[in-house]
């Protein structure tokens, strides 16, 4: 296996005495998709959030162990620099309704004082919707703001407003589950485009979703990693009994 | 039909009309005020009374010209003191709801808002009218920024407790720190909850007459020296309005009037600007 993209090492999450995510393990390689997956209340969000340090936000939230970008712990880096390393598109889509759209796709480098030039500006909003499957359907309101979109369409500009800030590992907290069946189609399929410069992390609550857009499926419960595998083998062949018990639906 | 059907038909008939009254009967004292102030006031205003200095007693004429340039200029000064203090706890409070210093602010807030506006122009008097020596435009301006300070910053904390925790986390994990997520999401998201704070801090001292009997203290002259005693519009009703003299029960009508109606102004502005400015989320 080649070297992997980032690795977690013993981490544990707490939110005080509660122990949500209990000494997780895991290696992501380069532009793969991996799913997360496992029944409600089972740590997957709070694995997230630890990855980009938005769970030390939380009052009273701990964690401790290592998550290495290439070989770097970000929990020695600025919380700042990480999260510019790893971008994050939530469950539910959480456009800047005071900004227009093309304001909301480079809000990153606006709000953070990065002066860009009207070319590049120009460029980065066109790329970012582009590789975000919107631009077609919005280039002609770019003035407009964001919350006039539908929900859909919304997810799809914070996920283009994530991709505009370049970062190597891209993290998706269900991204569909406020959403249709089309866009939610229109999301999967864009995924598989964004995997070619990028390193994706997929929560999902849908195992026909994880089987369909990931290369590698990793099943928690109750704050544990209990399998990671190959998608294909942990659907066809999983180790664990708990496993089992969920891909066939025994509990969700 | 049932009898007992049509007796609650009625019944419920009686209760809509009762509302309606005793809603009328709210209004009614408002509107009688507004007439009478209208009736006395509106004859004394022409642009003489807005550009003239009062004239001595016996001579008929002059306005007010220097108690609008006062409330002006003593307003203006109380905001500049109190919006950027006032906005920037009102974020303190939304942003720390659990620890000592946050409560025990809330409750200063609180007691601060209860505080008879008569209290504050004393303590003002004593904290700074008597060791500057004099009374003066800016000690009122002072008194008038604390009465200020408690609807600033009461509107400026709920309107931000509103803005959903999702847009501060949207700024965080785009890698915006802290103090521009604040600035730049939370404080703009907030605009016109702050501005309407703003707006009814201001209508709502603009008329306040104690805090200024002892530090702007009043002026027959026109002045724009703030470290000197001015003119101000209540003050100037105050003081014309218990005078003996027939004309300057005059000017302290117009002087109402105008009060009054800047007053309204403010109040509509505010729902304005609430309405074209307010973020949807
Ligand atoms: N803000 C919070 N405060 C306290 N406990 C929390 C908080 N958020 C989540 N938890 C707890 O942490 C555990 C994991 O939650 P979460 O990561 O959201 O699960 P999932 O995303 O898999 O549904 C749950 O037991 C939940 O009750
Ligand atoms: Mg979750």
């Amino acid at each position: 296996m080649e070297r992997p993209v980032l690795t977690s090492k013993k981490l544990n999450a707490y939110f005080g005495s509660v122990h949500a995510v209990k000494n997780v393990n895991i290696e992501i390689s380069a532009n793969n998709i991996l799913a997360i997956m496992g029944p409600s209340g089972c740590g997957k969000t709070t694995f997230l959030r630890c990855i980009n340090r938005l769970h030390e936000l939380t009052p009273g939230a701990t964690s401790n162990g290592k998550i290495l970008l290439h070989d770097k712990n970000i929990y020695d880096m600025h919380p700042v620099f990480a999260r510019l390393k790893i971008g994050m598109v939530f469950q539910r889509p959480n456009p800047f309704p005071n900004l227009n759209i093309f304001d909301n796709v480079i809000a990153g480098y606006k709000l953070n004082g990065l002066k860009l030039n009207k070319v590049n500006k120009e460029r980065i909003v066109e790329d970012s919707l582009t590789k975000a499957a919107l631009w077609k359907e919005v280039k002609d309101s770019l003035h407009k703001k964001g919350t006039f979109l539908s929900g859909g369409q919304q997810q799809r500009l914070c996920i283009a407003r994530a991709i505009a800030m370049e970062p190597e590992v891209l993290l998706l907290d269900e991204p569909t589950s406020a959403l249709d069946p089309v866009s939610t189609a229109s999301i999967e399929e864009l995924l598989h485009e964004l995997k070619k410069n990028l390193t994706i992390i997929v929560v999902t609550h849908n195992m026909q979703q994880a089987a369909r857009i990931s290369d590698r499926t990793a099943f928690f419960y109750m704050g544990a990693l209990i399998e990671y595998d190959n998608t294909k083998n942990i659907f066809t062949s999983p180790k664990d009994t708990r496993t089992q018990n969920y891909i066939t639906g025994r509990f969700s | 039909m049932d009898v007992r059907l049509k007796y609650r038909v009625v019944k419920s008939k009686l209760v809509q009309v009762l509302i309606i009254m005793l809603a009328f009967t709210i209004t009614l004292p408002l509107l009688l005020i507004i007439i009478y102030i209208f009736k006395e006031g509106i004859t004394e205003i022409n642009w003489a009374f807005l550009t003239q200095i009062p004239k001595p007693v016996g001579e008929a004429g002059g306005g007010i010209a220097n108690a609008l340039a006062g409330s002006l200029i003593i307003v203006f000064t109380a905001s500049v003191i109190s919006v950027p203090i006032g906005i920037m706890g009102g974020i303190y409070f939304s942003e720390n709801k659990n620890c000592w210093l946050s409560n025990w602010g809330q409750i200063s807030v609180d007691v601060l808002q209860g505080v008879p506006s008569i209290v504050v122009g004393i303590v003002i008097y004593f904290w700074i009218v008597k060791p500057l020596g004099g009374f003066s435009a800016f000690s009122g301006s002072i008194a008038l920024a604390i009465m200020m300070l408690p609807i600033i910053i009461r509107s400026t904390e709920e309107t931000l407790k509103l803005i959903p925790s999702s847009l501060k986390e949207a700024g965080f994990a785009l890698g915006i720190p802290y103090h521009r997520v604040i600035l730049k999401i939370i404080l703009p998201c907030g605009l016109s909850g702050i501005l309407s704070g703003v707006l009814l801090s201001i209508a709502r001292i603009a008329g306040e007459t104690a805090p200024l009997l002892f530090t702007a203290f009043g002026n027959p002259y026109f002045s724009t020296d703030i470290s000197k005693p001015m003119q101000s519009l209540p003050l100037l009703v105050f003081n014309y309005a218990t005078s003996p003299y027939e004309d300057w029960h005059k000017l302290a009508w117009g002087a109402a009037l105008i009060l009054l109606f800047t007053v309204l102004l403010l109040n509509i502005i505010t729902k304005l600007t609430t309405k074209k400015w307010n973020v949807q989320f």
